[in-house]
């Protein structure tokens, strides 16, 4: 018996993730935006917990302050503590936006895999997604505001009710990119060898689906969903401004600006708070969006 | 190529009556009534007569016949009368908007120049700065000036146009006190001192609308030139001892400006629609605007026509960057 030329490789496997975080800690921009988002979105949830003043509490006498110790961010037209506020709003905006994102995703993957995996449905749901992005979005968004605010209102009470209706018309109008992309990548990995290795042995479609198609379009979908978050907080943001968002008493980081507009030759500052929230975050999800596609690409990793 | 161009129209037909029926159906849920203005004092027969005078006694699928007879049938014969002075459309019942009891083009007419001076010249400006950043940056990538440009577009993205358009107005009308924050609509150029004052006002809308469509051409254009730098044909036009000027702006970018111009094209509809966030910040009466408000005054038949005008923008710029791709780029062929 010769010994094998290469009894036990000296170094452990590397995991494909491992690789994948290398190529990501290079990349400046995406690190510090990832951070950044990470740093955002615990302290718009967990800061509540340090910072207990309610964000809805008034306070008559201390109105329109300043920044001070018992006030960062100073006071509104009604002594409401800013802090607290943009808080509460930061939790509500980016919820929607991780929410809507989930199901602009989901509808996204779904139609995309369909699509690209069974040749029938390809023609339909590829004019359906035609169709969609034909539509004029934000106009569609602001009369879908309007007509539905009432009848989930009385259902679901008036905060859940919107927050619903906010979720599920952002989603239902931006899942299309999602689509495009996940069929066309599923188009491409359904001809490979390893898909045909799979049906040879007898796997069942949704089998074939789950364990061989899908994980290998990840990488496209997790690139859409970041951008995702971006554009779900911004379109969120932007309905709050024309007044068609939540109502005036459920602070959103897009409420507040539009109310604190109002008061823009006295209280410029105001205004600049919630902005640079926005801004902050959505520049954050875009890095980091910029970073995972460049750590998932297989081709530009290693260089 | 035309029988691409014919065979793309005639299937845009179906699209487009798709689309006015969604929109149609979406606005039929409407809780909205037409009437609540009126007063408690008219009589309820009264109120009755009014609401058939809107069109609103018959079931769904007349009113929408009536719309598409309106839109498609009647509304270009009055603007065929308007420009021939005929008098085809005399007597029929054109879309009547239920906020002013007029006919909702005309309206749209009325709205359209403003419109298209702000968010046109925003658009003008944008596409002037963002090409030769584009180009600039990717024929030096990463050098600052990339970097710099790389940043400031991604600051274009997400920074959105409601707090860019308030930044401005915080710091040129409040504290400089350069600009107006409100667009005056009413101001007439017919002098050197009111043509000052419209581009005094018209400068902080453009400035907004101009800083997000450059993000996304001048982004554009720079991985457009990226790919065509590296091409072989590049390096053989430098051995053939052409000028560095002559390759980069010659043969790269013809070639590269192929998707831009595409890109460019599918961007007009929302020269006309999608700066409604920007003309409610500056108060610009434009398009935007009248869809705001119409949508909050319950105005159906206003918003049924402008949501559908902006579909047939969309549709029609969709099918002539079609079109643009396969003339600039020989190697397309739809048939």
């Amino acid at each position: 018996m010769t010994e094998l030329s290469n009894p036990i490789p000296t170094q452990p496997p590397r995991s494909q993730w491992l690789d994948v975080w290398d190529q990501f800690k290079s990349h400046r921009g995406a690190l510090m935006g990832g951070i950044l988002f990470l740093l955002i979105v615990a302290t718009v949830y967990l800061g509540p917990f340090v910072w207990d003043i309610e964000a809805t509490h008034i306070d008559i006498r201390s109105r329109n302050q300043g920044p001070s110790w018992a006030h960062p961010f100073g006071t509104d037209q009604l002594g409401r503590d800013m802090l607290a506020r943009m808080m509460a709003g930061g939790a509500t905006s980016v919820s929607v936006g991780l929410t809507a994102m989930l199901l602009a995703l989901f509808l996204g993957s779904f139609i995309g895999v369909l699509a690209g995996f069974f040749k029938r449905l390809d023609g339909p749901l590829m004019r359906l997604t035609d169709l969609f992005l034909a539509l004029p979005l934000l106009p569609l968004l602001l009369v879908m505001m309007l007509l539905f605010r009432e009848p989930l209102n009385a259902t679901f009470g008036p905060e859940q009710g919107i927050f619903i209706l906010i979720v599920a018309s952002i989603g239902i109008t931006s899942w299309m990119p999602t689509a495009r992309i996940v069929r066309g990548d599923v188009l491409a990995i359904k001809e490979r060898e390893f898909v045909m290795a799979a049906r040879s042995i007898g796997t069942p479609d949704s089998k074939l689906i789950s364990r061989h198609i899908l994980p290998n379009v990840l990488s496209p979908i997790m690139v859409s969903a970041t951008l995702g978050i971006a554009t779900a907080i911004i379109t969120e943001s932007s309905l709050s401004f024309l007044g068609l968002g939540f109502p005036p008493d459920f602070p959103t980081w897009g409420r507040l600006l539009f109310d604190a507009t109002d008061y823009l030759q006295q209280y410029p500052e105001r205004v600049f708070w919630p902005g640079m929230a926005i801004s902050l975050t959505v520049l954050s999800v875009n890095y980091l969006g910029d970073g995972l596609r460049d750590a998932l690409d297989p081709r530009i990793r290693g260089r | 190529m035309l029988t691409f161009t014919i065979r793309r129209l005639i299937l845009s037909v179906p699209t487009l009556l798709f689309i006015s029926l969604m929109i149609f159906l979406l606005l039929e849920l409407a809780p909205g009534d037409p009437m609540a203005q009126v007063p408690l004092t008219v009589p309820p027969e009264v109120k009755e007569k009014m609401r058939e005078a809107l069109g609103l006694g018959e079931p769904m699928h007349i009113r929408f016949w009536k719309w598409i007879v309106q839109f498609f049938w009647i509304e270009p014969q009055v603007l065929i009368d308007h420009y021939f002075g005929t008098t085809f459309s005399e007597g029929s019942l054109r879309v009547i908007s239920w906020q002013t009891r007029s006919p909702v083009m005309d309206i749209v007419i009325q709205r359209m120049p403003q419109t298209l001076w702000v968010v046109g010249t925003a658009y003008v400006v944008a596409i002037l700065i963002a090409l030769p950043i584009g180009i600039y940056s990717a024929y030096r990538q990463y050098s600052w000036f990339d970097q710099l440009g790389t940043f400031v577009s991604m600051v274009g993205f997400s920074v959105p146009p409601f707090f860019s358009g308030v930044l401005v107005i915080v710091i040129f009308s409040v504290q400089l006190g350069w600009f107006p924050s409100i667009y005056d609509t009413t101001h007439v150029v017919d002098s050197w001192e009111s043509f000052v004052k419209q581009l005094q006002q018209m400068i902080m809308p453009v400035m907004v609308l101009a800083l997000q469509i450059t993000a996304q051409l001048s982004r554009f254009m720079r991985a457009s030139m990226l790919d065509n730098l590296n091409q072989d044909y590049v390096r053989t036009a430098r051995a053939k001892g052409l000028s560095e000027y002559v390759v980069v702006m010659v043969h790269v970018l013809r070639n590269s400006m192929i998707p831009v111009v595409t890109v460019i094209a599918l961007g007009i509809p929302s020269i006309f629609g999608g700066a409604i966030i920007t003309e409610q910040v500056f108060k610009v009466n434009g398009i935007g605007q009248l869809l705001i408000g119409a949508i909050q005054a319950n105005d159906l038949p206003m918003v049924q026509t402008l949501t559908f005008i902006f579909a047939v923008l969309i549709v029609l710029f969709n099918l002539i960057a079609d079109v643009l791709y396969g003339i600039l780029d020989p190697r397309i062929r739809y048939d």
